[in-house]
């Protein structure tokens, strides 16, 4: 069939079975605006900020498991979107963006909105690609589809000069791929999986290091028959959130800087970890000298650059997760007693019940921490929960007890403050039987605060809970421990009327300070079914803790029950 | 940790973007190029790439791997047993002794390739570390300009 550029595209996405592209329009995208406009395949959303598309995009991928889709136009539209872009990279999410270009013949003259988006984009996608041809278009999209969601997945630009848009050629969507250089490893090495057995037979202190992977690679019912059967005890990363289920008794919790207690300690403990789709990243590790030093690593992974990266690796297993797990599991059926750790998880409780996830709750100012378990009181399983980046982010990932994995959005390699808002427009798209609520901090829900007007245009009923305590709080702690309480440019006292400015936008807004006016005002949002924004007065100078001083050793961590006067460890 | 040498063959699909990518691998992830060189494999869409770069055991073995995992990259080849060869011109001024510089030249495998009104161009292909020694013995006669191209590499 003949059609212009821009309607391969239209037809390339719908062949995907994309039902949502978020996006914005711009000169040299128009071509396939035009053609957006004529089709009924899927559905546009506007953003009101090329970065936010992206990032509601990558929130519908992470709760969808599907490939997100963004559309931008070139110069600014692009540029905006590398954030999204370099947000989705670092935490492997599987997303296909398509930017406009400026014409072939005009690249490279310095022409109206015109940006090098290859050059800039390379290092924060997993690949991209600029159409030189329109013949070579629709192989393309095929290609940026498979690339996204196939091995360890990430984000794939597409670059798409006006002129290619414009033109009229012949449309045939491959069914094949066809990419020889190409050739991810998904099934693990069966030498490497009997070693590994043989490895966690002999084990005494074995643990499961469970990361984000796990939640990529859909394994977390093959993880919970694994621990199940075994008796293994296990963390979690930020990342893995979910994947064993709050209520399982083998789960420790969090570890890393704000890991707990028992999680941080069996860590430091063991003398064997399983590590699942984790990459022992610097805010797991601490500093790595002291990291894990009477273990024995299994480090499986689908990306083999993971490997032996930071740790050196006993037993490295290439692979897809779910892969190697069913491998594992049917491996090591009847060669594991379950009794043999009871020792092993004994001590683990005791440090649980030594130093547990707690805080101290109050009557007089309402503590983050009490509106997060609060928040698991009244909708448990049954929401999604997105975030932003800082304290009130890892209030959550500690106190919220999540069931399921997917049932927590966050932005955890990139660390990008903006996230949570646009990202929850995506979940709730993808998942519109849910409840989504995004837990934001006055800090971070400026940084995309334009989409309550995408999310009251759209109706999408997302509910924001900003934990206020009128700091950039995760800097302001640290500045309290490692610099001498100097607050320099920390301070939001400042700021808008977020009731007001959210009624302004056509959502609904609630100021709360008390236990009883939360309650009332989340249960009024969830009614009300429109955008909400629940501002919550909390507790100024509430400090994130455990915590793990930067580089310190894992082992080493500021309790809530001490004194905290810790000087950043060099 | 102890840094050692070490030239490393990418064998890429032949597209336009593909050395970017790969020399900002490089910067990206601060791994050292000491020399890098392409040219396209004959009769293939794809391209011959050598780097020879030096790191630690633990940074070479991420070199070969991020650089497995870039999409057109075929096959990286972290060379053992190899052949390697680096070409250098130098540009001598007319004054100099011709059949002095012939013969240095000789000695290194190469030869005098050029010779103009006001200067002569000799050439060099010979191991990296011979290439060096031809360079230092060439100083007396007062070399004007020296290119060194990178090296290149075949597995024994």
């Amino acid at each position: 069939m003949k059609m212009k550029g821009a309607q391969m595209v239209c037809e390339a996405l719908i062949a995907e079975g994309v039902k949502t592209v978020f996006g914005y329009p711009g000169g040299a995208i128009m071509n396939v605006y035009d053609e957006i406009y004529k089709q009924d395949g899927f559905e546009h959303i506007l953003n009101r900020h090329e970065q936010a598309s992206v990032h509601a995009a990558d929130g519908y991928a992470r709760a969808s498991g599907e490939v997100g889709v963004a559309m931008v136009t070139s110069g600014p539209g692009f540029t905006n979107a590398v954030t999204g872009l370099a947000t989705a990279y670092m935490d492997s999410i599987p997303m296909v963006v398509i930017s406009g270009q400026v014409p072939l013949s005009l690249i490279g003259t310095d022409g109206f909105q015109e940006i090098d988006a290859i050059g800039i984009s390379r290092p924060c996608t997993k690949h991209n690609f600029l159409v030189r041809e329109l013949s070579d278009l629709p192989r393309i999209l095929k290609e940026a589809f498979h690339i996204a969601r196939s091995g360890r997945p990430g984000p794939v630009l597409v670059d798409i000069p006006k002129d290619i848009t414009a033109e009229i050629g012949e449309f045939v969507y491959p069914d094949r791929i066809n990419i020889p250089s190409y050739n991810p490893t998904v099934k693990g090495n069966k030498r490497q999986i009997e070693k590994a057995i043989n490895a966690i037979v002999k084990a005494k202190k074995p643990l499961l290091y469970i990361g984000g992977g796990a939640v990529l690679s859909n394994a977390s019912d093959l993880i919970r028959e694994f621990a199940q059967t075994t008796q293994i005890p296990a963390v979690e990363t930020l990342m893995a959130r979910g994947v064993m289920g709050a209520k399982n008794p083998l789960l420790l919790g969090m570890l890393g800087m704000h890991g707990n207690y028992a999680s941080n300690m069996a860590m430091s403990e063991t003398d064997l970890i399983i590590s699942l789709g984790a990459r022992f990243d610097d805010r797991v590790t601490g500093k790595l000298s002291e990291f894990a030093k009477y273990a024995k690593i299994i480090h499986i992974d689908i990306d083999p650059a993971n490997i032996g990266k930071l740790v050196n690796v006993d037993y490295p297993i290439v692979g897809d997760v779910s892969n190697v797990l069913t491998k594992l599991i049917n491996g090591i059926n009847g060669k594991v007693n379950p009794e043999a750790y009871s020792d092993w998880r004994e001590v683990l409780e005791r440090y649980d019940a030594l130093h547990p996830q707690s805080y101290e709750d109050s009557n007089k100012v309402l503590k983050p921490q009490w509106i997060i378990e609060r928040l698991g009181e009244l909708l448990g399983e049954e929401a999604i929960i997105t975030s932003d980046v800082g304290q009130h982010q890892m209030w959550t990932a500690q106190h919220y007890p999540f069931d399921r994995p997917r049932q927590w959005i966050n932005s955890g390699g990139l660390g990008t403050m903006g996230f949570g808002f646009p990202a929850s427009l995506g979940v709730k798209k993808a998942k519109p039987e849910k409840t989504v609520v995004n837990i934001t901090g006055d800090g971070s829900i400026l940084m995309n605060i334009q989409e309550l007007v995408t999310a009251a245009e759209y109706k999408i009923p997302v509910i924001n809970i900003i934990l206020n305590n009128h700091f950039l709080g995760m800097v302001r702690q640290w500045q309290t421990f490692f610099y001498e309480e100097r607050y320099s440019e920390t301070d939001l006292s400042f700021q808008p009327n977020f009731k007001a400015l959210t009624e302004a936008c056509g959502g609904v807004g609630y100021d709360v300070s008390t236990k009883k006016e939360f309650d009332e005002a989340l249960k009024d949002a969830i009614e009300k079914d429109k955008v909400a924004f629940i501002n919550v007065q909390v507790a100024r100078f509430e400090n994130v803790l455990p915590m793990v001083p930067a580089n310190g050793a894992l082992y080493n961590m500021m309790l809530p029950t001490k004194n905290i006067e810790a000087k950043e460890t060099k | 940790m102890n840094e050692v040498r070490r030239v490393i063959s990418v064998l890429v699909e032949n597209e336009s973007s593909v050395l970017s990518r790969i020399s900002g691998l490089f910067a990206g992830r601060a791994y050292n190029i000491e020399t890098l060189t392409v040219a396209p494999i004959p009769n293939s869409n794809h391209s011959h790439i050598t780097i020879a770069t030096k790191g630690d055991e633990k940074t070479l073995e991420q070199i070969t791997k991020q650089l497995h995992k870039l999409i057109p990259v075929y096959k990286v080849i972290e060379h053992n047993q190899m052949v390697e060869k680096e070409m250098v011109l130098i540009k001598f001024p007319i004054e100099q002794n011709l059949a002095d510089i012939q013969v240095l030249c000789s000695a290194y495998n190469g030869g005098i390739v050029n010779v103009g009104e006001e200067m002569i161009i000799g050439m060099v292909a010979d191991e990296p570390f011979r290439v060096k020694h031809f360079i230092e013995a060439s100083k007396r006669y007062n070399p004007i300009e020296v290119v060194r191209g990178g090296v290149v590499a075949i597995e024994r």
